[in-house]
């Protein structure tokens, strides 16, 4: 017996439905083209003609067609981006059917409403569509997705134009969805990049995000997801992970995420993750902790970021080894206790120990807390002391005698070569 | 042309000077200021170049107050009594810069040929020996033909050869009608050249007129002894403030033995 | 005053100071430049170098510089020019030639490593720009120690002690001020202590050019907005120019009434 959710089934399911489908009408299925000069110049008029598991063929040219309904399973396919105009009130497309694709479209402004989300390109409570190479310019929200489940979203170009959170749009947004794999997508400047609330059992792979107002990625009540080979670059914060379980991260870059109170990763109450093999740089703060739990951090490299792990209250169990810390302004800053978070067996570019017995372990411990980063919590405007020679005196005296700083957040092993 | 009223200067509860009064204005004569070490010789000079400030009094130079003035010292020559000069610079080049403050006229060649230093022109100061510093020194107090020249302890570290040298070019400045102002421990050379002599004590002129005139005051066929009886004395000054009755003009005052007082 | 400054310029340029000062600086930038090979953060390293060393070796210098020219002094003293043009004008020459150790100093091996190239030239002539006004600063204040106390020990130690102050010594009382009074809103009481040490100045100064202000939180963005605006920016310039003229002026009022 095949569990419904094991990824082995879906795949099963979808093949077999996109087989049926296209092995169904295959021979029936008829290519209907739509141009500024065909017998069909209009898009809504071939959605009417066609048969479920037809193909439309968009010719390039300026398609001034809004509230665009798919009501039957259809290939939608452009030829040469045509350019599909959208208006002020109204979105451009509606996917209402399962088994649509769409492909190739270039969908063109989509004015921002305060009442409603309005969308390029929505699908709504409907199963097997893909969407694959599409540009979108200056859509309010681009993609929405609400109660879909065995989507693609691959490889479109997304780009947003948004000024400040509240007057702006996601990239590509879902809410209750299943089974999603979002990939090799770009998308700039929305509020969020990919916007998850609801979403469980998806793939978020390969995608660019940048410039975005808030967060390149944002998980809200999403379980047993996964994102691997994403780019997060100059977001307000790179990614956000908020209230979800078990979220499998790798070999993400989360690069210059760099303002005032900015993110490579902001994790908050999450819990059973695993954060391997990702590269933090020049981020204000590369990790975020906030009432994160039984996350293993391993194989990531942290290098030049204001601070590279900021633990705030109720963090247990967080596990980092075999990570690389280089260059960071202030690698760990602790907001409370220890407890019986972890961090053994690190790569630490301002540990100064030594290894008599050449285990490849140091052998006296790191702190990789400065009494500096403990001062500023206290007191933030010394802040200004930044860099100072009385600041490095403290925290020398601070490392060789401890005692302001928590004595149990030491790298008791700390590497002597960075792997 | 150089008149000295009541001058005062201390430094802290040290007072050095204690009410000067000396007017010198004869042209092509030198004066030597004698006088124990500390009696004030070089704190003179010094109030007369404006490089100290005095307490009281007032200095007139060609009838013009001296003070806060800088102009007047174009008038003047000054031999500073140590000569120790940027280690770094060379000879002509600190020459070239007394030239490029005080312009460009100058005997430089004929000094630099009268002290012999034309194989030092290119050598750092640093790397002088005394006695060539102190002719690069005469070189640059005599470069300017100034009517007025004053020189501390001009025969400091000098050989033989120089100090001959030096005294017929204090001969030939006197002939040619300037004011010198001399301060030295070497009685020889004071007998010799100069014309008048001030003898500075405890802040006070003690006495001021010939050779010849100190000779007889004291009794004494020889210059030196001379000065040395006015030294090993306890003397008090004649005209010291505390005297009682009215003051007397110190400069032409003669010189009276005082009876010792142990 | 220029002939002076002149004079004392080169007799210091050829001395063996200048000549270690200069190298010191051209072996360490090289070592920083060729060993880390990032523009960035070589600058960030010679932040503190400079903010350190430039008082330190500035304050030595003008010390040292004083004393041993005290004779020559003399002699201009003698001389038909005016006292203050004597004194400004070592005092010029000092910090010219400190100047100029520094700026060849760092300057050969950044070109030399092609900084013209790189985006960073902004940084570091503002880098630059700290470190010879941090040294006119200091020479400043020393001349000015010097000129005061004729006795070289007690003015060596009061100019260490007075840089010192500076370097470090501020920093610590500033930090238990913040830390005293962490209840209280400090915002502008920081700046304003900032305003009055020069060194910590600079370093706010470049700090904020080098983006690492994000770095500091929500004071961090006052700072910033403080020192970019209209305001901010006279008032540095200002304080600035007053470190710089403040010991010029008591230099005039101590040598007008000094015996020499």
């Amino acid at each position: 017996m095949i569990h419904q959710n094991s990824p082995l089934a879906q795949k099963i399911v979808l093949i077999s439905m996109i087989l049926c489908c296209s092995g169904g009408w295959a021979g029936a299925q008829k290519t209907w083209v739509v141009c500024p000069d065909c017998p069909t110049p209009q898009i809504r008029q071939a959605i009417t003609l066609a048969a479920p598991g037809d193909r439309i063929e968009i010719q390039t040219g300026d398609y001034h067609e809004t509230n665009l309904v798919i009501d039957k399973p259809l290939h939608l396919q452009g030829i040469g981006q045509p350019v599909l105009h959208g208006e002020t009130g109204n979105e451009i497309m509606i996917i209402a059917s399962d088994s649509v694709r769409i492909e190739g479209l270039h969908f063109q402004s989509v004015p921002r409403s305060h009442l409603k989300d309005l969308a390029a390109l929505r699908v709504q409570r409907k199963q097997h569509f893909i969407i694959r190479d599409n540009t979108f310019d200056d859509t309010f929200f681009a993609i929405y997705l609400e109660h879909a489940q065995y989507g693609e979203i691959e490889n479109n170009r997304i780009t947003g134009r948004a000024v400040t959170e509240n007057s702006s749009g996601n990239g590509i947004h879902a809410w209750y969805c299943e089974n999603l794999c979002i990939a090799n997508n770009q998308v700039a400047r929305h509020r969020d990049g990919i916007y998850l609330e609801f979403v469980n059992n998806s793939d978020i792979t390969g995608n660019y995000s940048t410039g975005n107002i808030r967060y390149g990625l944002h998980f809200m009540f999403s379980n047993d997801n996964q994102y691997e080979h994403n780019t997060f670059r100059d977001n307000g914060a790179g990614v956000a992970v908020m209230f979800s379980k078990r979220i499998n991260m790798r070999s993400n870059l989360f690069d210059h995420n760099w303002g005032r109170s900015s993110y490579g990763l902001l994790l908050k109450e999450i819990y059973d993750a695993e954060i391997t093999e990702n590269l933090f740089s020049n981020n204000t703060i590369a990790i975020h902790l906030e009432g994160a739990g039984r996350i293993s951090y391993q194989h990531n490299t942290l290098e030049r970021n204001g601070w590279a792990v900021r633990i705030s209250g109720g963090c247990v169990e967080n596990r980092f080894s075999d990570n690389k810390f280089l260059h960071n302004t202030m690698d760990v800053v602790l907001n409370g206790r220890m407890n019986d978070n972890s961090l053994a067996g690190n790569y630490w570019s301002e540990y100064t120990g030594y290894d008599l017995n050449h285990d490849g372990r140091g052998d006296i411990p790191f702190r990789p807390v400065k009494l500096f980063s403990y001062v500023i919590s206290q007191a933030p405007e010394s802040i200004l002391l930044l860099r100072s020679l009385f600041i490095d005196l403290l925290n020398f005296s601070e490392k060789v005698n401890p005692a302001f700083t928590p004595a149990d957040l030491t790298d008791p092993s700390p590497l002597m070569q960075a792997l | 042309m150089i008149t000295i009223q009541n001058l005062h200067k201390s430094f802290g509860r040290n007072q050095v000077l204690q009410g000067i009064d000396l007017t010198l204005q004869r042209q092509g004569a030198i004066t030597a200021v004698l006088g124990p070490n500390g009696s004030g010789k070089t704190t003179l000079i010094k109030c007369l170049l404006g490089m100290v400030i005095p307490n009281e009094g007032q200095i007139c130079f060609a009838g013009k107050p001296v003070a806060k003035q800088w102009e007047y010292r174009a008038q003047i020559d000054y031999l500073p009594q140590i000569a120790r000069f940027p280690e770094n610079l060379r000879v002509r080049e600190i020459i070239r810069l007394l030239q490029q403050i005080r312009g460009p006229h100058t005997r430089d060649q004929e000094l630099i040929a009268l002290f012999g230093l034309s194989p030092y022109l290119d050598k750092p100061l640093g790397s002088l020996s005394g006695g060539t510093k102190q002719k690069v020194n005469l070189t640059l107090a005599f470069m300017y033909d100034s009517p007025i020249v004053i020189l501390d302890e001009p025969t400091a570290g000098l050989d033989p050869v120089a100090l001959i040298h030096l005294k017929d070019l204090l001969a030939r400045e006197k002939a040619r009608g300037k004011m010198i102002l001399v301060t030295t421990h070497i009685m020889s050379l004071v007998e010799e050249l100069a014309d008048e002599i001030v003898f500075l004590l405890e802040g006070h002129i003690y006495f001021r007129g010939t050779i010849a005139e100190l000779k007889e005051q004291c009794n004494e066929e020889d210059f030196e002894r001379a000065i040395a009886g006015i030294l090993t004395r306890p003397a008090q000054p004649i005209a010291a403030p505390e005297q009682v009755g009215p003051k007397p003009d110190k400069a032409s005052l003669p010189f009276i033995p005082q009876p010792t007082t142990h | 005053m220029f002939k002076i400054m002149q004079y004392s310029f080169f007799d210091l340029m050829r001395s063996r100071w200048s000549y270690s000062y200069f190298g010191f600086f051209f072996l360490f930038t090289s070592a920083l430049l060729w060993l880390s090979g990032d523009i960035a953060k070589v600058v960030i390293s010679l932040l503190n170098v400079i903010l350190i060393l430039c008082p330190l070796i500035a304050t030595m210098f003008g010390v040292m510089y004083y004393y041993n020219s005290r004779e020559f002094t003399e002699l201009l003293l003698a001389q038909p020019v005016k006292r203050i043009a004597i004194f400004w004008g070592q005092f010029l020459g000092l910090g010219f030639s400190l100047s100029l150790s520094l700026l060849l100093g760092i300057g050969i091996p950044f070109l030399a490593y092609g900084l013209l190239a790189s985006m960073e030239i902004w940084h570091f002539s503002i880098l630059l720009f700290n470190g010879v006004v941090l040294s006119f600063i200091f020479a400043g204040l020393s001349f000015l120690i010097a000129l005061r106390y004729e006795n070289r020990i007690r003015g060596f130690g009061l100019a260490i002690l007075v840089w010192l102050f500076f370097a470090v010594l501020y920093d610590g009382f500033f930090l238990l001020l913040v830390m005293h009074f962490r209840e209280y809103p400090l915002e502008k009481v920081a700046l304003a202590a900032t305003l009055l040490n020069p060194i910590d100045l600079s370093r706010i100064l470049v700090l904020l050019q080098l983006d690492v202000s994000a770095l500091m939180g929500y004071t961090g963005a006052v700072l910033q907005r403080f020192f970019g605006s209209g305001l901010g920016s006279i008032l540095t310039l200002t304080s600035l120019v007053v470190w710089t003229t403040l010991p010029l002026l008591a230099i005039r009022w101590v040598a007008e009434r000094k015996d020499f």
